[in-house]
C-alpha cells in the first residue's frame, strides 16, 4: 500500500484456513488464561475474573482444550506439507544474524515459509501432542470415561508425571507462541495474511519470493493488480 | 478467609502470602489421634460414628467377600476399617491385621502443597488439614500430592473430601467422633506432646510382651503426623494393607510447585522480555516501497 499508488496484492490464505486459524488462535488464548490461572496462585484472579469461578475455569480448560487439538489437527493437515524441510531452511537458520536485524536482502529466497515458521509449526505440532496427552491424565472427572474406552487408568505417579509434564510443556507452547505472534507484529504486513488473506507484493517478494513467484504464475491468486491495471481515480 | 473458623489458621493452599496473625507452633496446641491397631477389633463403630457427626448416608453396597465395607475411600465415607490376613513367617500364625484408614493430617501435607486454589485447604495451629468446600474447584491435584491415597472428589458437588479429624469438634474441646465411639479405646485423642508418650509406654509394654518390633508409625518424611499409629509391626508397615514405608511429597510434585513454578513463569517472562528489546533495537522489518515495486515488476512478466 503506497502512498496513493496501489500495488498488487497476493492471496496467501483462504477463507477456511482463516477461520480455522482463528479457531486454534481464540482456544489458544482462552486455555492460556484458565491455564495459567491454575499455574501460579497470583494469577488465579484472571480466570476466576473471566470465568466466574475457580470451578468453572477447572470445567472449562479441558474443553477448550479439547476444541484446540481438533482445530489444531485440521491445521495440521492443512499446512505440513508446505513445512517439510527445504535445502534453504539450513541456509536461512545458518544466517540467523540477519534474520534478527531485519537484513531480508542477505537470506535466500524462501518458499511459503521460512524456517522460523517452520520451527513454530513443528515445535507447536508436538506440543499440543504432548499437552493433549497429558491433559486427558489430568482430566480426573474424564479418566473412568477414558478406562472405559481403552481399558487404562493411569497410576498416580503418571498422573503426577502429567502434571509437570503438561505445565511444563504450556510454558514452552507460550514462548513458541510468544515468537510466533511477535514475529507477525514485528514483520510488517502480515497480519493481513490472516485478517483479509491476502499479502503486499512486496511483502511477499521481501520475505518469501521464491512462494511470490509461484503465485503470480496463476491469475486466481493475484486479489488485485498494479494500479495501472485500475482504472485511476483521477 | 470467608467462612468462620474457630480454629488459627498457620498455612493455606495456593498462596503467596503467610496467613496472618498465626501463633508459633505449641506443641500443646497440636492434636494428634493414635491409633492402636492391636487394641483394634474390628467393629467399625468409628465409620458409623464418622458417617453418624459429619451426616453422611451411603447405600449399601454388593458383598464381595471381604471384610472392607465399603470397598475404598469414597467422598462420603472418610475413614475405612482395612482388613489384612498375613501370614507371619517366622512364627507361622496367620494374623489379622487390621488399620483404620483416612488423612493422615501430615506436617507438611502434600494435599496443600499442590492445591492451586487459593485457601482451598489451610492447616490450622492445632495440626489439622481441612479442606475448605467453598474454594475447592475440584481439580484433583490434592490427590496427586497426597503420599497416602486419601482424597476423593465428590461427582455431586465436584470438591474434595476426606477426614477432618472432626475440626469442627476439636475446636470445642471435643474429641473426634471415632475415638469417642471406639469401645476398646484402640483410638485416642490428645496433644502431640500426650500421644508420643502415651504410644512410648504402649511400645514399651508391647515389646515387654514378646513384640520386638513394635513401634510408632509418626513418619518423618512428611514432617510427622497427626495422625499416628502404634503397629507391633512398625518395621514394615506395608503389610498393613499398604501402609507405605517411608512417605514423602511424591519429587515429582515437588518439583512441579516449588522452582518449576519459579522457572516456568521466568522463561515466559524471558521471551517477552527478549521480544520487547529487540523492537527497540532492531525496529519493524518493513516492506519498501522498491519492494512493491519489484513485484509489480515481477507480475510485469520478469
Amino acid at each position: 500500500m503506497g502512498q496513493g499508488q496501489a500495488h498488487i496484492r497476493v492471496r496467501r490464505y483462504s477463507g477456511s484456513a482463516r477461520i480455522n486459524h482463528w479457531i486454534v488462535a481464540i482456544s489458544f488464548v482462552l486455555l492460556l488464561v484458565t491455564g495459567l490461572s491454575l499455574f501460579h496462585p497470583s494469577l488465579f484472579i484472571i480466570g476466576v475474573t473471566l470465568f466466574g469461578s475457580g470451578q468453572m475455569v477447572r470445567f472449562i480448560h479441558p474443553w477448550i482444550g479439547v476444541v484446540l487439538a481438533a482445530s489444531f489437527f485440521l491445521l495440521f493437515l492443512r499446512f505440513f506439507p508446505a513445512n517439510l524441510p527445504a535445502f534453504t531452511d539450513f541456509v536461512w537458520v545458518a544466517r540467523l544474524r540477519s534474520v534478527i536485524a531485519g537484513r531480508d536482502e542477505y537470506l535466500p529466497e524462501v518458499g511459503k515459509y521460512n524456517a522460523g515458521q517452520k520451527f513454530v509449526f513443528w515445535s507447536q505440532t508436538v506440543l499440543v501432542a504432548i499437552l493433549l496427552v497429558t491433559g486427558i491424565g489430568l482430566w480426573d472427572s474424564k479418566l473412568q470415561f477414558f478406562e472405559q474406552l481403552t481399558g487404562y487408568y493411569p497410576t498416580i505417579d503418571q498422573r503426577r508425571w502429567a502434571a509437570v509434564i503438561h505445565a511444563s510443556a504450556a510454558v514452552l507452547t507460550i514462548m513458541v507462541w510468544i515468537i510466533h505472534v511477535y514475529a507477525a507484529l514485528w514483520v510488517r504486513g502480515t497480519i493481513p495474511a490472516m485478517t483479509r488473506g491476502s499479502v503486499s507484493g512486496g511483502w511477499g517478494w521481501r520475505h518469501h519470493r521464491k512462494w511470490l513467484r509461484k503465485q503470480l504464475k496463476n491469475p486466481s491468486q493475484i486479489e488485485q493488480g498494479p494500479s495501472s491495471k485500475l482504472t485511476p481515480a483521477e | 478467609m470467608k467462612a468462620y473458623q474457630p480454629l488459627d489458621v498457620i498455612r493455606v493452599s495456593a498462596t503467596v502470602t503467610e496467613a496472618k496473625a498465626a501463633p508459633p507452633p505449641d506443641r500443646d496446641v497440636e492434636v494428634t489421634k493414635l491409633i492402636d491397631v492391636l487394641k483394634c477389633i474390628g467393629c467399625k463403630a468409628c465409620q458409623s460414628a464418622c458417617l453418624e457427626w459429619n451426616d453422611m448416608r451411603l447405600k449399601p453396597e454388593d458383598n464381595v467377600g471381604v471384610y472392607e465395607n465399603l470397598h475404598d475411600l469414597t467422598p462420603n465415607m472418610f475413614t475405612l476399617m482395612r482388613f489384612t490376613e498375613w501370614d507371619n513367617p517366622q512364627t507361622g500364625n496367620l494374623e489379622w491385621l487390621i488399620r483404620k484408614d483416612g488423612c493422615m493430617h501430615c506436617e507438611d501435607p502434600g494435599c496443600l502443597k499442590a492445591c492451586p486454589a487459593p485457601g482451598a485447604i489451610v492447616q490450622y495451629a492445632n495440626g489439622i488439614v481441612d479442606f475448605i468446600h467453598e474454594n475447592c474447584i475440584g481439580c484433583g491435584y490434592c490427590v496427586k500430592g497426597c503420599p497416602f491415597n486419601i482424597p476423593r472428589i465428590s461427582k455431586v458437588d465436584n470438591t474434595a473430601y476426606k477426614c477432618t479429624l472432626c475440626s469442627d469438634r476439636s475446636a470445642v474441646g471435643q474429641e473426634p467422633a471415632c475415638s469417642k465411639a471406639c469401645p476398646t479405646k484402640a483410638i485416642v485423642f490428645g496433644s502431640k506432646k500426650e500421644m508420643l508418650a502415651h504410644a512410648d509406654g504402649r511400645i514399651a509394654d508391647l515389646k515387654s510382651r514378646g513384640f520386638d518390633h513394635a513401634g510408632l508409625y509418626n513418619p518423618q518424611g512428611v514432617g510427622g503426623t497427626h495422625v499416628m499409629y502404634v503397629l507391633h509391626h512398625a518395621d514394615k508397615p506395608q503389610i498393613y494393607s499398604g501402609l507405605p514405608e517411608a512417605p514423602a511429597i511424591s519429587p515429582i510434585v515437588d518439583a512441579w510447585k516449588g522452582e518449576g513454578k519459579f522457572i516456568g513463569l521466568g522463561a515466559i517472562a524471558l521471551t517477552a522480555v527478549v521480544g520487547f528489546f529487540h523492537y527497540i533495537f532492531t525496529g519493524a522489518n518493513r516492506v519498501s516501497e522498491e519492494d512493491e515495486e519489484n513485484a509489480d515488476k515481477l507480475l510485469g512478466g520478469k
